[in-house]
């Protein structure tokens, strides 16, 4: 394919990004790569909004008799974090932007299987969080992103069925982009592309489209029974009725334990990605990745009565969800492992990509182990719906996901754009976040421990320095999360052009210009080696 | 680039996506049961509670089958498989090209279920509002209705709360035949228009399979909704 | 594959069986037996007349490996939940209301 790699002008070249021009070209479009653009600047919305939501929140417990808003303004608060960044941040971020602007390129198509279908994802997706909008700027809800009845479906005063059926929409939105890539990795790989050349992004993006299109039915029937349950005052989850609530827990956690997979396994994709180009290094143990993957989608499904150890649900039942939320944690470290040793004598270069990568690496296992903690009965009993599980979740989503995420945007942003950002300020920004990360989630482990409950608009006054720290912690980091979209933004402009592969890296992707033309491949690649070829001088090259 | 139609207004074969309608029509396939697997688990969910509640309540769930009439819920079973019947006569005819045999079929089908949910609507729901049995609406069961319910020694919300399943399974069922028929109307209106060939028939086979799993779901509703307290 | 073509001979078959399956379910619902049988009777005819649909009517039957592996795992993850949920619903009187804490006086060092 193409050696070339200085672009004389970006523009005497057509490629995706001007090959039409218009609103109508953008809203009306079916390539995947302009989905993916519509996708990321609709998520970056949410991001801020649902971060904005985290800021007044840790503004309000600088005080522990809160400094900021009512209690009941608070419980809104949390609420619509958890809702917006959940379903419309988290869940389509990676897929959604990343996948759907790689998936066809690193397996040699054309496009996704249904390309039509994926711009209706973008719409659906867009009306969801419409309809969630709305119902956060008539007042939100207040019942947590959990929707617990009967409190959600008999007592509360909020906006609960606004804000569910947003929810719900969003559900479809997801289930077409699994569907879609699904159906692209089982049919549309080029020639010579078999399972095991496949990058392991791809591996990712397919276990977690598995449980895209397997978990977000289950909870599309759950909202919707709650909201039946809610405008006609009687339902299945209704105690007086001789309902039980358990169930709604069962129904719910059914889709949304393995949705934190969702969350995860793209990001772990990703990571397989940086961890191999920055030390120009083939991947330690490429199947195993691979088949943990999709080990943790399948064992993923099996783990959800972990949420409700406390809830009144049979203790052996609590048994058996606890010895396999501990049997589901394996892959992971398996993951962890492999990544290390690829590590292990590489040629490691420490850019802005990377930097994410390795802060993914040291957060999720700190996370990660966290949940074992959890998984194990006695200890959840102490620490259940305390602080301590809103850092395990967020070293995982945050320092995890997250990190991921701005990983991958980072290292396919010349891919993506044409364009290279400026290198200093992307590693500065890198290292404000991990050092606001920390800062804002290590002490909730402590409090967690010590007791402070969840979900609380007030709290003891001795647990008032770790709130500061927390509080300090997430002003740092609303910055770090600043400084990337404005150099980002930048750079659309003003940054230099990148050629085809300014990282050098291997993949199918690579080997196209950048940006790449609507068609992605003059001609169909043909796939002769393994994913991620480095030779074994470029690893050992200082 | 989306496919667009041919000067002869068959659907453009091949879409630019793929490399050869074999493919085209795998993935097509294919698709559909995977978005089929998606419904199973959408109905699933409810079976799962319906399964809970009827093992914790399960003479007040045979009590509440017995206000349903099994008839009306045997003949739409029939109504269905007929139903279905046609639709994979349907497919068939779009595979052989017989243009006239797939529109009749396509009608067919789409009669029929309007059949179904003619009986559903008219019929079974319409009576259960008579008989004030519908749950947070209007049950307040009465006469005969109250009297069968006391003879068999169960708790009245116990038996709302199979009510609500009744409604809410055969509702969303209902949702679901009323989209099917509103796909098939199109796929008549696409055939008239001559738009399918054997070469490039696939929303036909994709609605057939969708067709077909609505009545799958029924299948189970029938025994599990209407013949747990048995005939009589 | 666009390739195979069912004979619409076997159409009006597996349609007569299915008719028949459901006379069937019909019938035995009016005999008594002994729950929790007659449940399970009910559940496996309706199992067979869905696999009757799927395998001919919906072509499985003429299908790859590939398509039969997501039929099967769209079953088999609805029986994940069924399962999973069950063993906390069936299980929940297992252990038998717990009596009060025997509680004892703690001598102070006082």
């Amino acid at each position: 394919m193409s050696t070339v790699t200085l672009e004389p002008s970006i523009e005497s070249r057509v490629h995706y990004l001007n090959v039409s021009y218009g609103i109508k070209s953008w809203l009306l479009t079916t390539d995947h790569k302009r989905i993916a653009l519509l996708y990321l600047v609709s998520i970056t919305l949410m991001f801020f909004v649902g971060g904005s939501a985290a800021v007044l929140m840790r503004l309000h417990l600088i005080e522990p008799t809160g400094a900021l808003v009512e209690p009941e303004t608070y419980n809104k608060l949390f609420s619509m974090h958890g809702i917006i960044m959940i379903f419309f941040f988290l869940i389509p971020s990676i897929p959604a932007t990343l996948g759907n602007f790689l998936v066809p390129m690193m397996i040699g198509a054309r496009d996704l299987a249904f390309p039509r279908i994926n711009l209706l994802s973008w719409y659906v997706y867009i009306v969801g969080a419409l309809l969630t909008l709305s119902g956060i700027i008539a007042g939100g809800v207040d019942t947590g992103w959990t929707f617990y009845p009967p409190y959600s479906s008999n007592y509360s005063h909020t906006h609960v069925m606004l804000v569910a059926f947003g929810v719900f929409v969003s559900g479809f939105s997801s289930i077409l982009t699994g569907f879609n890539f699904i159906v692209t990795i089982h049919k549309m790989r080029a020639p010579g592309l078999t399972w095991f050349r496949l990058p392991l992004f791809i591996w990712a993006m397919y276990a977690t489209s598995v449980i895209q299109v397997l978990g977000t039915p289950v909870v599309a029937v759950t909202i919707a029974l709650l909201a039946l349950e809610r405008l006609f005052h009687v339902g299945i989850f209704d105690p007086k009725l001789g309902g039980d609530p358990i169930l709604f827990q069962h129904l719910f956690w059914f889709y949304s334990h393995p949705a934190v997979y969702i969350m995860i396994l793209p990001g772990m994709g990703v990571v397989s990605e940086l961890v191999t180009c920055f030390s120009r290094k083939r991947i330690f143990g490429y199947r195993i990745i691979a088949f943990s993957s999709v080990a943790i989608a399948v064992v993923g499904f099996l783990v959800w009565g972990h949420h409700m150890f406390v809830s009144g649900q049979s203790v052996y039942a609590g048994l058996i969800f606890s010895v396999l939320s501990f049997a589901v944690a394996i892959p992971s470290a398996i993951k962890v492992f492999n990544w290390t040793a690829t590590l292990y004598k590489g040629s490691i270069s420490y850019d802005a990509p990377m930097l994410y990568a390795l802060g993914f690496i040291g957060l999720f296992t700190m996370g990660g182990v966290t949940g074992l903690f959890l998984a194990s009965m006695a200890v959840d009993v102490h620490v259940h719906d305390t602080y301590f599980v809103i850092a395990h979740f967020h070293y995982i989503m945050v320092g995890g996901a997250v990190m991921a995420y701005l990983g991958g945007i980072h290292f396919w942003w010349p891919k993506i754009t044409g364009r290279l950002y400026p290198d200093g300020w992307a590693r500065f920004a890198a290292l404000v976040i991990f050092v606001g990360f920390n800062l804002t989630f290590f002490p909730q482990y402590m409090l967690g421990y010590l007791g402070m409950p969840r979900r609380y608009a007030v709290y003891p006054p001795e647990f008032q320095v770790l709130n500061v720290m927390s509080s300090a912690g997430a002003s740092i980091l609303g910055i770090g999360y600043l400084i990337p979209l404005i150099y980002l933004t930048w750079s659309m402009r003003y940054g230099p052009l990148a050629g085809p592969n300014p990282w050098k890296a291997k993949g199918l992707e690579w080997q196209t210009p950048s940006p790449p033309p609507t068609e992605n491949f003059e001609e169909t690649p043909v796939v002769t080696e393994e994913a991620y070829a480095y030779s074994s001088e470029e690893a050992r090259v200082v | 680039m989306s496919e667009h139609q041919a000067t002869s207004g068959v659907l453009n074969p091949l879409a630019h996506q793929f490399d050869d309608l074999e493919q085209q029509h795998d993935a097509s396939y294919f698709g559909m049961w995977i978005f089929l697997a998606t419904e199973i688990m959408f109905f699933g969910g409810m079976f799962a509670g319906y399964t809970i509640y009827r093992h914790e309540y399960f003479s007040a769930f045979e009590a509440g089958s017995r206000l349903l009439d099994w008839r009306f819920g045997a003949a739409n079973t029939a109504v269905l498989i007929c139903s279905s019947l046609t639709m994979a006569l349907a497919v068939r005819a779009a595979q052989t090209g017989q243009r006239k045999a797939l529109i009749t079929f396509l009608l067919l089908t789409i009669v029929l279920g309007m059949a179904f949910l003619g009986i559903k609507f008219t019929f079974e729901w319409t009576r259960d509002w008579h008989e004030h049995i519908v749950p947070g609406i209007n049950f307040a069961p009465q006469g005969e209705t109250l009297k069968h319910l006391q003879d068999a020694k169960v708790a009245l919300p116990h038996v709302e709360l199979f009510m609500f399943f009744y409604f809410a399974m055969t509702g969303f069922h209902a949702l679901h035949m009323i989209v099917g028929i509103g796909l098939l109307t199109v796929l008549t209106i696409m055939a008239k228009q001559g738009r399918f060939s054997p070469q490039r028939f696939n929303p036909v086979e994709g609605s057939g399979l969708y067709w077909h799993f609505v009545d799958i779901v029924w299948i189970f509703l029938f025994p599990l909704l209407y013949l747990i307290g048995g005939t009589h | 594959m666009s390739g195979h073509i069912v004979p619409q001979k076997t159409y009006f078959t597996i349609f007569a069986l299915l008719i028949g399956l459901t006379g069937l379910t019909t019938w035995v619902a009016s005999v008594h037996i002994e729950p929790p049988w007659n449940t399970w009777v009910a559940l496996a005819i309706a199992v067979c007349k869905a696999t009757l649909v799927i395998l001919f009517f919906m072509h499985v039957k003429y299908s790859s490996n590939l398509t039969r592996i997501a039929v099967v795992a769209g079953f088999f993850w609805l029986a994940i939940l069924l399962t999973l949920t069950l063993s906390d619903i069936l299980t929940r009187t297992w252990i038998p209301p717990s009596t009060a804490w025997q509680t004892t006086t703690i001598e102070s060092s006082r």
